[in-house]
């Protein structure tokens, strides 16, 4: 069927660069039947619908070919991510005690110094330059500081965790094997990066630190398994540098493209909130949750009924540009009002560390904006990574003429 | 800045909280309270918690990027639309219904002349925070006004009572004799607190209502003066709110409740017993089934002690009689409306009823004072006093009025509303009353995380989520499509053995109890009914 032919072509590397037409296309079937039985949801009524449908299970043990690899194996368990209530929101709350409210409200926002410390000095480096890779000079190296820095992971180790973090990613893209392949690697990676994070865990308790490990493995409230928190941490050091970088690189991208943006945010510094907003919508880092849910019980939606036990995709990105729900979506608005994205997800789900990756890639496209004296694009598009799931650029090679300096780090955001 | 939260909207995702903490806190997982007035300094952080809200819930005034004053918005019809002529709009009662109305028809393009009239002295501010933030010190009484989405074009007259609709003339009376000439009128004079039916009890000091800004501030004086045992009379949703608050503060407090457990009135016996034990875990002395007899006062007219009809005699500084509310319709005297203490009638689409039971075509009603036929419950008319029903019964009324007949929207959004209450945030949609039975279908009472649905004869009507709102959505619309109830198994987070219990209902005086008519004439032409006032 056409619809089948749409999704596939989107999972294909040729399309990387524009999958929204293809979005388009898909949305106007909008609850989908792919050729393996599975479901693509790509309309944004359907897609929170089914976010906030008790119906719709996360937990991957409900995947009959991932049920029977968990059983063969011994890897971590899988992180809450790919859980139901209760465990899952266990584990998150538990998780949340040192990150965010209702115990610890302040710590993203106590961050907010030293991410800007991080992006000045990253910026400060393009000194003596007038051609930067954006990605591998600045959007990689930022979010991995910050998430290294809050989780209590030695910088130096990057080497080591990031060619795991790369294999896991791959193994969520859809087009790097069958379901049971690509769990099987994801188990052997988890089991060494589980060991590494063991490692990491033991020392903490040792010696703690002023980080998120050592407040979580002193804490006699935080009721986890060491498994269980093995799991957890591995995917915040996963997720925490995997999908920043793709929102940095795609925001610069895309203000290149629009320079009446660009412009303004050198003089309209609130500005880059709603652009940032209007970045998930429009480039989110996160275009498909893929084979990643599945139905207990048969859903009727959108004239189809998904069937009891069948897998589900989501579509994230093409709900986000749904002109049903946002006006003259193909639009990069910074102004846009009710911008209700899908860049987080929506419902129990919704991103773990939003409000991190937001104040990071505020304070970049800033500063990016504020300092960089004629930016320009050198390719566009610029090549992409792989992944159709996680899209962003490979490489994003910058021209500019200058770089002005930092101002005087501020003591306030509103300074 | 002034800031609101749309709580009916809010489900608890907490991105406020983390980017702008010393605005916005989360008590437990999910009940959020804030400030409405944040200082200058906090202006980016609100900002970034504004456009981060997941479900944009935060209301802020609007400012511009620059902090310029923002522009006039553009007076465009939201549907393209140019709206019908109307000469002069009047609104009765400048509270969140009156504003948003207002506000509407600016925005959909009405240009006329627009009057706001309101019996307070102060600009529109929010209710909900009075009995939270503002009793527990966190927000000052007089600092509650709602944010403007933008500043609109209108006559305001504050501290100006209504005392009087002449609809032949088309004239609201004032107090002060003035009369204030209207083509189209919109009445959401609200509601006020029910006193203590005792009037010599009530004038004694230390007792206490919980309506206004100005109740509020008393209320929260005496409380800080830390008062031996607190009485609330009444575990309604205020009166349960202030009792949370009693125990947060330290103070001893005793709650009485006619009915079988708190919330039963709004959310029926077997869910309301698990709001017992939310109250007794949190050290309210709850007692259930019990009445005041008298408050007693000592010689300086200080109130001393409480009769208990279960025999026992309390001694206490300060009783709050939280009795429910009082619809403000006595200024609709002998207007020919269909005005009582029911409410003023009206039609989906907000038009009043006049005594005859015809819709009127120029009188509109919305918020607490309007009462109204529902379709999704059986075209029972419903009166609410839900802050999302004032804010979407405001927009429908304000579309109307000035909309041909052919574009009227029928109000017919389900209700929705919220409560927090011990670190809990009760959520509800729907109408739990409007049941026979109820099963929690997802998550644990042990742990007070849990989603109640509620059917009446076989399909879903309700659902009251405890620090599970974000649930609720997926039942709205179960309730929407009339959904079988039970809700059928393969459900995550389900409870082992669903089971289906008495939802419980209280038997309810009907809110027409009072509303005596006479009937007159024999033929079709000349058939008339007539108010009789009750006495």
């Amino acid at each position: 069927m056409a619809e089948a032919g749409v999704y596939e072509q989107i999972l294909d590397y040729a399309n990387r660069a524009d999958p929204y037409p293809l979005y388009a296309e898909l949305r106007r079937t909008p609850v989908a039947r792919q050729s393996d039985g599975s479901y693509v949801v790509s309309g944004y009524r359907e897609i929170v619908a089914l976010l906030h449908d008790p119906r719709v299970s996360s937990d991957v043990r409900n995947i009959p070919e991932i049920a029977a690899e968990q059983e063969a194996g011994t890897a971590l368990p899988s992180s809450f991510i790919r859980l139901d209530p209760p465990e899952h929101d266990r584990i998150r709350s538990m998780m949340m005690r040192h990150f965010g409210p209702p115990h610890s409200p302040g710590r993203v926002d106590d961050l907010e110094p030293r991410m800007l410390r991080i992006v000045t000095d990253l910026i400060d480096g393009f000194a003596g330059r007038t051609r930067v890779d954006i990605v591998e000079d600045f959007a990689y190296p930022l979010p991995v500081t910050v998430i290294c820095e809050l989780l209590g992971v030695p910088r130096e180790d990057e080497p080591r965790f990031h060619r795991w973090s790369q294999a896991i990613i791959e193994t969520i893209d859809p087009t790097t094997g069958t379901v049971a392949e690509r769990e099987r690697r994801n188990m052997e990676v988890r089991t060494e990066l589980g060991t590494y994070m063991k490692e990491l865990v033991d020392a903490h308790r040792r010696r703690p630190g002023d980080d998120l490990l050592s407040a979580i493995v002193t804490d006699p409230a935080v009721d986890l398994r060491l498994e269980e928190l093995l799991s957890a941490a591995a995917t915040l050091l996963v997720a925490g540098h995997e999908t920043t970088v793709n929102l940095v690189t795609n925001g610069l991208l895309t203000l290149l493209r629009n320079p009446r943006v660009l412009d303004r945010l050198r003089h309209e510094p609130d500005l880059v909130i709603g652009t940032v907003e209007e970045l998930l919508r429009f480039e989110p880092p996160v275009q498909l949750l893929s084979l990643r849910r599945s139905a207990l019980a048969d859903i009727d939606i959108a004239g189809t009924t998904i069937p009891k036990g069948a897998i589900i995709s989501l579509a994230l990105a093409a709900g986000s540009r749904d002109p049903a729900r946002f006006p003259d979506p193909d639009r990069f608005d910074p102004d846009r009002q009710d911008n209700q994205h899908l860049g987080f997800g929506s419902g129990i789900h919704y991103c773990f560390g939003a409000p991190l990756a937001r104040l990071e890639t505020q304070l970049a496209l800033g500063e990016l904006a504020r300092r960089l004296v004629n930016p320009r694009l050198a390719a566009d598009p610029p090549p992409y990574r792989p992944n159709p799931g996680l899209r962003g650029p490979r490489h994003l090679y910058v021209e500019f003429d200058d770089v002005l300096p930092a101002q005087a780090i501020r003591a306030s955001p509103t300074g | 800045m002034r800031v609101v939260v749309d709580l009916t909207r809010c489900e608890g995702y907490g991105q406020c909280a983390f980017l702008a903490p010393e605005v916005f806190a989360m008590r437990r997982s999910e009940a959020l309270m804030y400030e409405l007035h944040p200082a200058d300094s906090e202006r980016t952080r609100v900002l970034r918690a504004a456009a981060a809200c997941p479900v944009q819930a935060l209301v802020v005034d609007q400012v511009h990027t620059l902090g310029r004053p923002a522009k006039a918005a553009p007076l465009k019809p939201a549907n393209g639309k140019r709206p019908v002529e109307v000469g002069r709009i009047v609104i009765v009662g400048a509270s969140l219904a009156g504003l948003r109305a207002a506000a509407t028809l600016r925005r959909e393009g009405y240009a006329g002349s627009l009057t706001l009239i309101s019996a307070e002295p102060y600009e529109p501010y929010d209710r909900p925070p009075l009995s939270k933030q503002v009793l527990t010190g966190q927000v000052a009484a007089d600092d509650t006004a709602l944010p403007r989405r933008a500043e609109f074009e209108a006559e305001w007259l504050l501290g100006q009572a209504a005392t009087g609709l002449d609809l032949a003339a088309r004239q609201v009376h004032l107090a002060d004799g003035r009369k204030v000439d209207f083509d189209r009128l919109l009445i959401a004079t609200g509601a006020r607190a029910r006193p203590w039916p005792n009037a010599a009890e009530a004038a004694l000091d230390g007792v206490f209502v919980l309506r206004t800004n100005e109740d509020a501030a008393r209320l929260r004086e005496r409380l800080t003066a830390r008062p031996g045992r607190v009485l609330i009379i009444g575990a309604g949703f205020t009166g349960s709110e202030i009792a949370s608050v009693c125990r947060e503060l330290g103070l001893d407090v005793t709650v009485t409740e006619r009915g079988k457990a708190p919330l039963a009135g709004a959310l029926g016996g077997t869910i309301g017993a698990i709001a017992a034990d939310l109250q007794r875990d949190h050290g309210v002395d709850l007692r259930c089934g019990v009445t005041v007899e008298a408050l007693e006062g000592d010689g300086d007219g200080r109130l001393r002690r409480a009769r208990l009809s279960d025999g026992t005699t309390l001694d206490v500084d300060v009783a709050v009689a939280a009795l429910g509310a009082e619809r403000n319709v006595e200024w609709l005297e002998g207007s020919g409306l269909a005005a009582g203490v029911w409410g003023v009638a009206c039609d989906a689409g907000c038009r009043a009823f006049d005594v005859n039971a015809l819709v009127t075509d120029n009188v509109f009603v919305a918020g607490d004072v309007a009462r109204f036929p529902h379709p999704v419950y059986e075209y029972q008319f419903l009166s609410l006093e839900h802050w999302g029903n004032a804010v979407t019964q405001a927009q429908v009324a304000a579309h109307n009025m000035i909309s041909a007949e052919s574009d009227r929207w029928p109000h017919v959004s389900l209700p929705v509303f919220w409560s927090a209450q011990f670190g809990t945030n009760i959520k509800s949609v729907g109408v739990p009353t409007f049941a026979d039975e109820v099963v929690i279908a997802q998550g644990s009472v042990a742990e007070r995380r849990f989603v109640a649905v509620y059917g009446n004869r076989g399909r879903i009507t309700a659902a009251v989520a405890f620090d599970q709102a974000m649930w609720l959505d997926f039942y709205q619309a179960q309730i929407e499509r009339a959904a079988p109830f039970p809700p059928g198994p393969g459900m995550v987070g389900r409870p082992d053995g669903l089971q289906v219990m008495p939802a419980d209902v209280p038997q309810r005086i009907s809110p027409a109890y009072g509303a005596t008519v006479v009937l007159t004439g024999h033929n079709p032409d000349e058939r008339r009914v007539t108010l009789q006032r009750r006495h």
